[in-house]
C-alpha cells in the first residue's frame, strides 16, 4: 500500500468521524486538533477506525504519532508493510 | 427551548408503546430531540401533525393505559426549558419558518436544517454526504449555490444579529442562570499522577477500541462524590431544593463551530469504566450530530465541564438551571509539584465546582471537591 492509498484513507475516516469538516486541505504537519478543532474522543476514534480498516495493533504510546496526518501517513506506511 | 416542530410519527394509532420506546422525532432549536415515552399502553391518538409547530408542553399523542387516556407533552428541556416567555424578535431567517417544507424520514444536521430553511430547500431532495447519507451543512450550500440563492440570507442595514437558535437557548439559560442563582466557586489543585500512571498503564494493554479517555475517570469520580453530598445533586425551582436520588452526570459537549449541548449519561455512578466510555462515545458522536432523546437533555441532575487536552488551567463555570451544581476541570499540564521536601514534575489538574448558595454550602462544597480529587486518583477503585 503507498503512502498516498495510506493518506487518503486517514483522510476519508476523519470524514466518517467529523463529516462537517474537510481533512483534504490541512498540511501534512498540521495538528488535526488546531486545524479542525477535533478533541481527544476525535483523535480515539480515528485510531480505533484505522486499527480496524487496517487491521493493524496501535499501542497507545504510538497515538501522539496520530495528531497530525503526516505523522499517521508515515507510522501507518511503516507499520502495515510489515505485518 | 419555547417550540418545536413535529418532525416525524415514528409509531402511529393502534401501536402498542412500552416505556423507553421512541414515538416522534421533534425539531427544535437545540436540535432533533427524540420523544420518549415512559408508560405502557397503545397509542390512541396523535394530536400533532407531522411539519407543526407547538409550544413546549403541547399535548401530542394519547396513549391509553388500563383503559386509561394519557397524554405525552412535548418534553421541556433544561436548560432551555427556562427560555423566557417572551421570544427575541425573530430574525428574517425565522420569518420563513413556517412555509418551509415538513421534512419527514431525513438525517441531517442542525445546521443543514436551518440552511435549508433559510433557502426554502426541500431537504428531501438533498443527497446526504455525511456520515450513513446524512445531509450536511456543505450539502445544503452546494444546492443553494447551484439553485442561484446567496449562500447566506441577506443582511438589511441593521439587521439584529443572526443569532443561531441555540446560541439563543444558551443565552436564555445562562442569563437566567447568573440573574437568579446566587454562585460561588471554588477550586483545586491537585496532581493527578496517580490516575494518569493507572490509565496508561489500562490502555497499554487494550487494543483501540477499549481504551478509556481521562475524562471517563471524571465523570466516575464525580458521580461517586456526589452520593455523599446529595445537596450537591438535584433541581431548584419553587423557591426550594428538591434532591435526586439518582445521579445522572451531564457532560458539556462542545459542537464544532459554536454551541454546546450537555445531555446525560443515566446513572453515571452504577457503571463500569468500559461501559461510561461506551455511552460517552456514543453521546458525543449523536449530540455533535444533532440527535439527542428527550430525557438525556432533560435528566442531567449536575454537569461537568471538562476542557480537554489543549484548553487552559482553569474554567469557572456557570449552573445550567434548575440543577444546583457544576465542576468545571482544567486541562492537565506537566508542573512543579512540592513533594517530600523537594520540587519534582507531575501532571497536574485544576478542578473547579460552582455551586448554588440557596441549596448547599461552601464547606461541604470544599469537601466534595476533595473527594472527587482522592476518587479520581484511586482509579483502580472507579
Amino acid at each position: 500500500m503507498t503512502k498516498d492509498e495510506i493518506r487518503t484513507a486517514i483522510i476519508q475516516e476523519i470524514g466518517e468521524i467529523a463529516p462537517e469538516v474537510d481533512a483534504s486541505g490541512v498540511d501534512d504537519g498540521e495538528d488535526l486538533r488546531d486545524a479542525l478543532d477535533l478533541d481527544s474522543m476525535d483523535i480515539f476514534n480515528l485510531i480505533a477506525a484505522l486499527h480496524q480498516r487496517f487491521d493493524i495493533d496501535i499501542p497507545d504510546r504510538a497515538a501522539t504519532q496520530f495528531l497530525t496526518i503526516g505523522s499517521a501517513t508515515a507510522w501507518l506506511a511503516d507499520h502495515v508493510q510489515e505485518s | 427551548m419555547e417550540a418545536g416542530t413535529l418532525v416525524e410519527w415514528l409509531k402511529h394509532p393502534g401501536d402498542s408503546v412500552s416505556h423507553g420506546d421512541i414515538i416522534a422525532v421533534v425539531e427544535t432549536d437545540k436540535g432533533a430531540i427524540e420523544v420518549e415515552v415512559f408508560e405502557d399502553g397503545q397509542l390512541d391518538v396523535l394530536l400533532v401533525e407531522e411539519g407543526c409547530k407547538v409550544p413546549v408542553g403541547t399535548p401530542l399523542a394519547e396513549i391509553s393505559a388500563d383503559g386509561e387516556g394519557m397524554a405525552e407533552t412535548l418534553p421541556s428541556a433544561s436548560p432551555s426549558s427556562i427560555a423566557p416567555r417572551h421570544a427575541p424578535a425573530p430574525v428574517a431567517s425565522e420569518v420563513r419558518h413556517a412555509a418551509a417544507p415538513a421534512v419527514t424520514g431525513l438525517w441531517a444536521s442542525p445546521a443543514a436544517r436551518q440552511l435549508a430553511r433559510q433557502h426554502g430547500i426541500d431537504l428531501a431532495k438533498i443527497a446526504g454526504t455525511g456520515q450513513d447519507g446524512a445531509i450536511v451543512r456543505d450539502d445544503v450550500e452546494a444546492v443553494a449555490r447551484s439553485s442561484g440563492a446567496s449562500a447566506r440570507p441577506p443582511k438589511s442595514a441593521k439587521a439584529a444579529p443572526d443569532l443561531a437558535p441555540m446560541r439563543r437557548a444558551i443565552a436564555a439559560a445562562m442569563a437566567k442562570s447568573k440573574r437568579e442563582i446566587p454562585h460561588y466557586y471554588l477550586s483545586h489543585r491537585f496532581s493527578v499522577l496517580p490516575a494518569t500512571e493507572w490509565l496508561n498503564a489500562h490502555n497499554s494493554q487494550r487494543p483501540p477500541p477499549e481504551r478509556l479517555l481521562f475524562s471517563v475517570l471524571l465523570l466516575k469520580s464525580v458521580a461517586l462524590a456526589l452520593t455523599e453530598f446529595p445537596e450537591f445533586n438535584g433541581f431548584y425551582r419553587s423557591d426550594a431544593f428538591e434532591p435526586v436520588e439518582e445521579i445522572h452526570v451531564g457532560s458539556a459537549i462542545s459542537i464544532r463551530g459554536g454551541g454546546l449541548a450537555a445531555p446525560a449519561i443515566h446513572n453515571t455512578g452504577n457503571l463500569t469504566l468500559a461501559k461510561l466510555m461506551d455511552e460517552l462515545r456514543d453521546l458525543v458522536a449523536r449530540t455533535r450530530r444533532g440527535e439527542f432523546r428527550s430525557s438525556e437533555i432533560s435528566d442531567p441532575t449536575v454537569t461537568v465541564s471538562s476542557l480537554g487536552e489543549r484548553g487552559v488551567d482553569v474554567l469557572w463555570p456557570v449552573i445550567y438551571p434548575p440543577q444546583v451544581a457544576i465542576f468545571g476541570f482544567g486541562t492537565v499540564r506537566q508542573q512543579p509539584w512540592a513533594k517530600d521536601g523537594g520540587l519534582i514534575v507531575h501532571p497536574v489538574m485544576t478542578a473547579s465546582l460552582a455551586a448554588d448558595h440557596r441549596a448547599n454550602d461552601g464547606h461541604r462544597g470544599a469537601l466534595l471537591l476533595r473527594r472527587v480529587a482522592d476518587l479520581l486518583n484511586k482509579p483502580e477503585a472507579l
